[in-house]
């Protein structure tokens, strides 16, 4: 495997930098990695669409600054010039936006989100656009309309999801960034079972706009990375008021480098680490736990304080998800209707009123999954429902922020299993829509809650990632990465490297793609 | 398409039988700089879809930010219908399926309205005050405009195809709703047509809005149902939709008066429905039922965060409010010193605005009357249309006054040309210009017509030169004949005098 692409973000910034090698070098040998695992008949396939021309010419101005020298190179990000992936629900100039849908199959978006404003101010080459359910909906990317992506931990089980194609396109060492979307779990429990760090920050902290809303009151932006550091990086690039989003929270990123940097001393002394009760035990694998068990240990011996908390309401929680997320599905897809973008289909006979295109194209333009939430949300909506459904699922919300308080009164952070198991096999669960349900039991909380969480690598049960989820009281995403920093630093220590180090080798022989 | 003909009862025998109960939502569109929710320019007739940013165009991704001019706007009319003002309050959305709403829902209020409980007093034609209490104005976009192409109807049934014009998307709206309103009896259309012209009055006065009916700034739905005198319980209403001028209202309120008794004195029952205005013929048709199920499955909208309103900010354009019309009303009689009957002949003739107008532009108090109550109204009565709708402005008429100044036209030409102007001919100059109308001052000219008339008329002249001056008269028909009706009467006067060497 060719060492540009085994380095961290911020390892590969440092060395473009000092000028030992060039922007174009570290994209071109991304793309040759792409070409290499992603795309054969058991290939990863995290990418929707790969950005050649575009992420080489972002390269090669950022290696042409460097050259040059004085202000302008001065000015340049610290980041510039580190190639990234985009999840494909956020919306792109310059290159097709699907959501994975059929239903904007050839879509190309006049207009930019923040976040890629951002990542085009700092000249990140973008790489392309990562797989994912369609619209986000799914916990295993097999409901992207255009199939599955294949974990790089073992090719016959799912990246996770909806963010499996940023997920695996880091676990693969397709790129070393990404960025992710998070309404359940959706940056976690796929950054958990691929072994690779993901964060979905503090709702409110990065702009929505441009993110193609599945749960706008929970939707958010992340980083997904291979190291808590990176994400740091990434999370302060991203991250800050947006006035285009008025959920947007109007105050400065937190100093998240700086916390990432601290936590990386591996010293917890004086931090109370809440274990949450009910995020454990049923339903939670054996080898899950055993991983969880040691993190903990690891924190006590590195001086954390372990205390137990108990969120008695989160029973209800996956429930109340259910009903808000599909609520809001329900009404934020209603604008997918033919009429003015993406695809429109006509029924094959009878009339062409409006009604009847607009039915014909949602019926062949949507997936199974995400009908059955629009289904789902209409009912919940709808008038003599509202109140014992959405009414009451707003206020478990409520419920479940309550005890967010009070066991953030008693700890710094609160620590959990992300997912409650590793990577499944393809294929099954997906004619069982509960049992997918239930990957986001650990991660829905955080969204309903409007508070931050990572995932950090735990190491391995029957040779797949386990991920370590950390929460913290909402803006106190540094408390994180503080966090995340420590339990990294202390793992590796440990393993004596990375965890993706021990994932097994891919290449063109074992994914078809091109050598 | 085939119409029914409604069975109609006599207005003045169903109102022996029963009492109308109205209710008023009348839609206000603001004129702010931008879009209630987006950047994009809020302008009236520019080339259609050119005014739209992905947000009013509802793309993927996008998301609205509340434009604060227009919340502001909505509080000021809050106060000026003597509403509360909610000190937090949210928008929700209202979920349905249609082709000029890009998102396939409506960002508006909904239990949490920014203004309610109010009351404004309506002054009728004799003076009579009736109040109307106002039970909310909440704010919301407005829909992008629809064209239906082909078919008979201009609606979408029917249709060939429709086009689309999302200029108007997200335009600011305030709708105003009044509490049901009962004991109008039979003044009920002219307490309607006066409800809408005082709303229409006040947001103009509040220069929140253009509040041009015939732009649809102002546009009305007015609900009307009957029960038998005596009873105490509602009958059912129908909104008749989108009633887009001071005439229309009060016809469509005393229409549907008249049709409601028929349906009920037959033994059947009013549908709970929407009805469409039809303009030309002065009637309503069955539009789309119109049930309490309806079901727009409304919940907060989750993109936007409450709007929390201070004291200082209420009180801050709370100050900023004009004077209240009632208030206007008298200063302006004041001013221009009409009489009481005349100036309430102002009011009910909804001209009140264009005199004001016209006399800031110059002239005085008495022209304006003159043209506004005179000549205009004249016009707008034959052509059956409200004096607004005719084309005429403070400008018109403030050109036509100053022709008459400069004796380039007469009174009586002027009226010709006001005439022309509203046929669409151009400004008062270019129809003088283009129809030859100037009056003839050139006294060659006239000397000749006037010579060739004395010539005719030796007997007349004989007379004149023996005292008698008025027998001048006779002599005017030959000379505006010659100058076609252009020659001033008074220099006609003093040019026949002069030639026959007498003093005038």
């Amino acid at each position: 495997m060719n060492q540009i692409i085994q380095l961290s973000a911020t390892e590969l910034a440092a060395k473009l930098r000092a000028g030992e090698i060039t922007s174009v070098q570290a994209v071109q040998a991304h793309l040759d990695r792409i070409a290499e695992v992603d795309g054969g008949d058991r290939g990863v396939h995290a990418f929707l669409h790969v950005n050649t021309d575009e992420a080489l010419a972002v390269a090669a101005e950022v290696d042409a600054i460097r050259a040059a020298g004085g202000a302008d190179a001065q000015a340049l990000h610290p980041f510039a010039g580190v190639p990234i992936a985009i999840k494909d629900l956020i919306v792109t100039k310059g290159q097709p936006t699907t959501a994975a849908s059929k239903m904007l199959e050839g879509w190309m978006s006049p207009y930019d989100a923040t976040v890629i404003e951002k990542i085009r101010a700092a000249k990140l080459p973008m790489l392309g656009k990562t797989n994912l359910d369609e619209f986000a909906m799914g916990s295993s990317t097999e409901h992207s309309a255009y199939g599955p992506t294949r974990n790089p931990w073992d090719l016959d089980r799912i990246p996770g999801g909806s963010g499996g194609g940023s997920a695996a396109a880091v676990a693969a060492f397709e790129a070393p960034l990404a960025l992710g979307t998070d309404t359940g779990g959706s940056i976690r429990q796929p950054g958990a079972v691929t072994g690779t760090v993901g964060v979905k920050p503090t709702y409110g902290g990065v702009s929505r706009y441009g993110a193609i809303a599945m749960a706008s009151s929970l939707d958010q932006i992340g980083p997904v990375t291979r190291t808590v550091l990176d994400s740091a990086y990434l999370h302060e690039l991203i991250g800050g008021h947006d006035p285009a989003d008025s959920t947007s929270l109007n105050e400065p990123v937190p100093a998240l480098v700086e916390a990432a940097e601290q936590g990386a001393s591996g010293d917890m002394t004086g931090v109370r680490v809440g274990v949450i009760k009910e995020l454990q035990g049923e339903g939670y694998e054996a080898g899950v736990q055993e991983r969880f068990n040691e993190s903990l240990e690891a924190l006590r011996a590195a001086g954390a304080e372990i205390i137990e908390v108990s969120c008695p309401n989160f029973k209800y929680a996956l429930g109340a998800y259910y009903l808000i997320m599909p609520s809001e599905v329900s009404s934020n897809l209603a604008k997918f209707d033919g009429v003015r973008f993406g695809t429109r289909v006509l029924p094959t006979q009878g009339p062409l009123t409006i009604e009847r295109v607009m039915g014909a194209t949602r019926a062949a333009g949507f997936g199974d999954e995400v009908k059955r939430r629009i289904i789902l949300g209409t009912y919940a909506l709808s008038a003599g429902y509202y109140d014992a459904y959405y009414g009451s699922a707003q206020k478990v919300r409520t419920l479940i922020q309550r005890d967010f308080d009070a066991a953030f009164a008693q700890a710094d952070v609160l620590i959990s299993p992300t997912s409650p198991t590793v990577a499944f096999e393809l294929g099954s669960k997906t004619d069982d829509p509960l049992a997918m349900y239930l990957n986001d039991v650990a991660t829905i909380p955080a969204n309903m809650a409007g508070i931050p969480g990572i995932t950090v690598p735990g190491g391995l049960s029957q040779g797949l990632p386990v991920g370590i989820q950390f929460l913290a009281p909402a803006r106190e995403d540094a408390r994180l990465y503080r966090a995340g920093a420590a339990l990294e630093k202390l793992l590796e220590d440990k393993w004596g490297g990375r965890l993706l180090d021990s994932a097994p080798e891919l290449s063109a022989a074992t994914t078809g793609g091109v050598a | 398409m085939a119409m029914h003909q409604e069975e109609l009862v006599d207005f003045d025998v169903a109102l022996e039988k029963y009492d109308p109960v109205l209710g008023f939502e009348v839609h206000v569109e603001l004129n702010t700089k931008t879009k209630m929710f987006s950047s994009a320019p809020n302008v009236f007739g520019d080339v259609p879809n050119t005014n739209v940013t992905p947000v009013c165009l509802g793309l993927p991704g996008v998301l609205p930010v509340v434009n604060k001019t227009a919340v502001e706007y909505a509080i000021m009319i809050g106060l000026a219908l003597n509403c509360k003002i909610a000190e937090r309050c949210g928008f929700a959305r209202k979920n349905y399926f249609y082709p000029d709403t890009p998102k396939n829902f409506q960002t508006s209020q909904y239990d949490d309205p920014i203004a309610y409980d109010g009351w404004i007093d309506i002054e009728l034609s004799d003076g009579e005050v009736f109040r109307v209490e106002i039970e909310r104005a909440h704010m919301e976009e407005d829909a992008g405009k629809l064209t239906h192409m082909g078919g008979s109807t201009g609606r979408i049934q029917g249709a060939d195809y429709s086009l689309v014009d999302y200029n108007r998307s997200g335009v600011p709206l305030v709708e105003i709703v009044t509490k049901t309103i009962e004991g109008a009896g039979k003044r009920a259309p002219e307490l309607a047509k006066a409800y809408v012209a005082a709303i229409r009055e006040i947001v103009k006065a509040l220069d929140v809005s253009d509040a041009k009916m015939e732009r649809g700034n102002v546009r009305c739905d007015a609900n009307v149902s009957l029960m038998p005198k005596g009873a105490e319980k509602f009958g059912t209403r129908t909104e008749t939709k989108n009633v887009n001028s001071l005439r229309a209202v009060e016809h469509a309120v005393r229409f549907e008066i008249e049709r409601h008794a028929a349906v009920l004195n037959s033994g059947a029952a009013i549908v709970q429905e929407t009805r469409h205005w039809h303009e030309d013929t002065r009637t309503t048709t069955s539009g789309r039922p119109k049930s309490d199920a309806d079901d727009y499955r409304y919940f907060p909208e989750p993109d936007l965060v409450p709007v929390v309103t201070t004291v200082e900010w209420i009180e801050e354009l709370r100050a900023r409010l004009p004077e209240p019309p009632a208030e206007r009303r008298k200063r302006l009689q004041a001013d221009w010193g009409y009489s009481d009957a005349e100036f309430r002949d102002v009011v009910n003739a909804g001209v009140t605005e264009q005199i004001e107008e016209t006399i800031a532009a110059g002239t005085t108090a008495a022209v304006a009357r003159k043209w506004w109550m005179g000549e205009i109204a004249r016009l707008a009565k034959n052509a059956d249309k409200d004096v607004a709708d005719l084309g005429v402005t403070s400008a018109t008429i403030v050109e036509l006054n100053s022709l008459i100044e400069s004796k380039k036209i007469n009174d009586k030409i002027a009226r010709q040309v006001l005439e022309f102007v509203v046929a669409g001919e151009g400004t008062p100059s270019e129809v003088v210009e283009k129809r030859s109308l100037a009056v003839v001052n050139d006294d060659s000219a006239l000397g000749a017509a006037i010579d060739a008339a004395m010539e005719a008329m030796p007997d007349v002249v004989a007379k004149v030169k023996g005292g008698k001056l008025q027998a001048i008269g006779a002599l005017m028909g030959p000379v505006m004949k010659a100058t076609r009706g252009q020659a001033d009467a008074g220099r006609v006067r003093e040019l026949v005098l002069q030639k026959l060497g007498i003093e005038g």
